[in-house]
C-alpha cells in the first residue's frame, strides 16, 4: 500500500512537470509523425514488394516500436538534470522505497508513450492504415511494455553515468544498429540472407514482426509468441537494471 | 541524538590497473546531544560530507556503528530517515517545478497527508520569509531564497534533528547573515538539534555550541568555539615599538609575560597569552617603566583559523 502510494506521488509529480512543459513530448512525437508523412508515401509504391497491399500495415508498427525504443531510451536525460539539482538525493533521504522512486518515473514514460502511440495510430488511419483494431491494441501494449523496459534501463544508465555527454553517444551507438537491424522502416525479410541472419539475434526485430502480425490480425502466428516472449525478457531485464541501480547506495 | 563509534568509510578507487583503497573517514567517534547546535569543521576532502552521508543513511559505513535519533544507521535506515531532516548543498527542488508543489510532494513522501503537508509547507514558507513564493519556480528564486526553500523541504515532516551540509556556501554576506538567524531559530523556536558542516570559521563561531574539527578523516578536536580558541591558541598581543633599539627589551618583557619566546619581525614584537585582557594593564605599565615607547599595540582574539592551523599544521583558508 505504502509502495503504491509512494509510486503514485512520484508519478504525479513527474506527470505534472511534463504537462507544464510538454515540449519534449511533442518533439518526441514529431519524429515518427514526420516519418509517417514524408516517408510513408514513398513506401506506398513498394507495398507489393513488401508482400502487402497496404504499406502502412508494415510501416506504422515499425514507427510504433521506434517511438518505444528511442523515446524511452532518452527518458534518462531528465533524471540527470534532476540528480544535478539535488532532487534524487533529497528523495533518497525520505523513507520512501527506492523502487517507488524509479517506478513513478518509468510509469510517466509509459503513459507518455501510450498517448504518443495512440496519436500515431490515429494518424496512420488518416493515411490509410486499416487492420485489426484488437491487434492494434495488443501492438500498443507491446510497445508500452518495451518502452517501459527501455525507460527503466535508461534511468539506470543515467544514474550510473550522471552525464549527458557520456550517455548520449552510448545510447546512439546502441540504438542505431538496433533500429536498423530491427527492420523498422522496411522489413528484414526483403534483405539478403546474411542480413536476415544477423537480425535474428536482435530481439527487437522479433518484437517488430510480432506487432506487424497482430496489426494484421494474424494472432496465431509463431512470431507473435516470439515477440511477446522477447518483450517480457526485456521488461524483466530493464526493471532489474533500474531497481538495482536505484537501490544501490551512493547512487 | 547522534552517537557514532569508530565510524569508517573506505572507498575503492581504480587508478589505471592499480586498485587502491582510500580511507575517507577513519574511526570517527562523535556524540551530539538533543538541543545542541554542533558544527563539523574541516577543509574540503577532510571527510565531512562522507561522515554526513553515513549519518543520513545515504552511505553505508565500512566499519563502526552509529545511532541517529535512537536508530542504527545500518540496520534501521528507514527509521533514521523518518526522524531526520537533511538539507544537502546541491539543493532539493527541480528548477522547473513549483516551489509549493515540491514541498507538498516531499512531505507526502515522508508519509504526511496531502492537506497536512500543504498546511505545514505554508507555515514553513511564512517562518522562512518565503511568503508569496508558493507558486514560483525555484529557478526564478534568488540563491538565498532557494537555500531557505531547501531548508523548508528538510523540515516539512517536523524532524527533531536537522543536518545541514554547507548551508551558506555560495551566498552573499547579507544572505548568509539572514540564513544564520534562521538556523539559530531552528533550535530557539522549534527545539531542533542541528548538525551542520562548514568550512567557514565565522559560521561555526557564530552558530555552534560545539565544534568538531575533522582532518584526514579523523576528529582532531571537539569543544566549544571559545574554549578551543583559548586552549589551542590564546590571544595575540602584537606591538610595534618606535625605534629599532627597543625591540630587544620589548621582546624580553613579552617573553617573560608569556613564558615563551616572543616573535620578532622588524619593529613588530608579538606573543600569545591565554588572556590578553588581564595582562595588558600590567604590561603597559612595565613597558613604560622600562622607557619603551610604542607606536601601536594590538590585541587579536584567536580565530578558528588559528585553531585549525595549530591542530593540523595548515590553514583552513588554503582549502576553502
Amino acid at each position: 500500500m505504502t509502495f503504491l502510494r509512494e509510486t503514485s506521488i512520484v508519478f504525479n509529480r513527474q506527470l505534472r512537470m511534463n504537462l507544464r512543459n510538454p515540449a519534449w513530448v511533442i518533439i518526441g512525437l514529431m519524429q515518427p509523425v514526420l516519418y509517417l508523412a514524408l516517408f510513408g508515401p514513398l513506401l506506398e509504391s513498394f507495398a507489393p514488394m513488401l508482400g502487402t497491399d497496404n504499406a502502412y500495415m508494415v510501416f506504422v508498427p515499425g514507427l510504433l516500436i521506434q517511438l518505444g525504443i528511442f523515446g524511452a531510451l532518452f527518458a534518462g536525460f531528465s533524471l540527470i538534470s534532476e540528480w544535478r539539482s539535488g532532487v534524487i538525493e533529497a528523495e533518497r533521504v525520505t523513507p520512501a522505497s527506492r523502487t517507488a522512486l524509479l517506478l513513478g518515473r518509468v510509469l510517466r514514460d509509459s503513459v507518455q508513450l501510450a498517448v504518443q502511440g495512440i496519436v500515431l495510430i490515429a494518424l496512420g488511419f488518416a493515411f490509410g492504415l486499416r487492420g485489426s483494431i484488437g491487434g492494434m491494441l495488443i501492438g500498443l501494449l507491446i510497445t508500452i511494455a518495451l518502452g517501459t523496459a527501455c525507460a527503466s534501463a535508461s534511468n539506470a544508465l543515467a544514474l550510473t553515468t550522471k552525464s549527458e555527454d557520456v550517455m548520449a553517444p552510448l545510447i546512439n551507438s546502441v540504438a542505431l544498429p538496433v533500429l536498423l537491424l530491427s527492420g523498422i522502416l522496411i522489413p528484414m525479410s526483403v534483405g539478403p540472407q546474411w542480413l536476415q541472419t544477423i537480425s535474428d539475434f536482435v530481439p527487437t526485430k522479433h518484437i517488430v514482426e510480432a506487432v506487424r502480425a497482430v496489426f494484421a490480425g494474424d494472432f496465431a502466428n509463431g512470431v507473435v509468441y516470439w515477440g511477446i516472449g522477447w518483450t517480457a525478457v526485456l521488461v524483466a531485464l530493464g526493471l532489474w537494471a533500474g531497481t538495482r541501480t536505484f537501490r544501490k547506495e551512493n547512487a | 541524538m547522534i552517537h557514532a563509534r569508530g565510524l569508517s568509510r573506505t572507498f575503492d578507487t581504480k587508478h589505471g590497473r592499480e586498485k587502491k583503497q582510500v580511507q575517507a573517514v577513519q574511526g570517527v567517534d562523535l556524540d551530539v546531544e538533543a538541543g545542541e547546535i554542533v558544527g563539523f569543521l574541516g577543509p574540503n576532502g577532510a571527510g565531512k560530507t562522507t561522515t554526513l552521508r553515513m549519518l543520513t543513511t545515504l552511505l553505508k559505513p565500512t566499519a563502526g556503528t552509529a545511532t541517529v535519533a535512537g536508530f542504527d544507521v545500518a540496520t534501521q535506515p528507514v527509521d533514521v530517515r523518518r526522524s531526520i531532516g537533511y538539507v544537502s548543498q546541491s539543493g532539493s527542488t527541480s528548477p522547473e517545478a513549483l516551489a509549493g508543489e515540491e514541498i507538498v510532494d516531499h512531505g507526502m513522501l515522508y508519509g504526511v497527508g496531502k492537506q497536512q503537508a500543504e498546511r505545514r509547507g505554508r507555515e514553513l514558507f511564512e517562518q522562512l520569509d518565503l511568503d508569496g513564493l508558493w507558486t514560483r519556480q525555484p529557478r526564478t528564486l534568488s540563491g538565498g531564497q532557494r537555500r531557505r526553500l531547501d531548508i523548508a523541504m528538510g523540515l516539512v515532516h517536523d524532524p527533531g534533528l536537522v543536518f545541514l551540509d554547507e548551508p551558506t556556501t555560495g551566498l552573499d554576506p547579507q544572505a548568509r547573515a539572514n540564513l544564520w538567524t534562521h538556523i539559530s531559530a531552528l533550535r530557539s523556536e522549534r527545539g531542533s538539534t542541528v548538525f551542520l558542516t562548514t568550512h567557514y570559521l565565522d559560521e561555526a563561531d557564530a552558530l555552534c555550541d560545539r565544534i568538531l574539527v575533522i582532518d584526514h578523516g579523523e576528529i582532531v578536536a571537539s569543544d566549544t568555539p571559545e574554549s578551543l580558541k583559548r586552549q589551542v591558541a590564546g590571544d595575540l598581543i602584537e606591538l610595534i615599538v618606535l625605534s629599532a633599539d627597543q625591540v630587544a627589551p620589548a621582546a624580553a618583557r613579552l617573553s617573560a609575560l608569556a613564558g615563551a619566546d616572543a616573535e620578532v619581525a622588524d619593529r613588530t614584537v608579538s606573543v600569545r597569552v591565554p588572556r590578553a585582557g588581564t595582562e595588558l594593564p600590567g604590561l603597559l605599565r612595565s613597558l613604560d617603566a622600562d622607557g619603551i615607547a610604542l607606536e601601536s599595540i594590538e590585541v587579536r582574539r584567536p580565530t578558528l583559523d588559528d585553531v585549525f592551523l595549530e591542530l593540523t599544521g595548515r590553514s583552513l583558508r588554503e582549502h576553502a
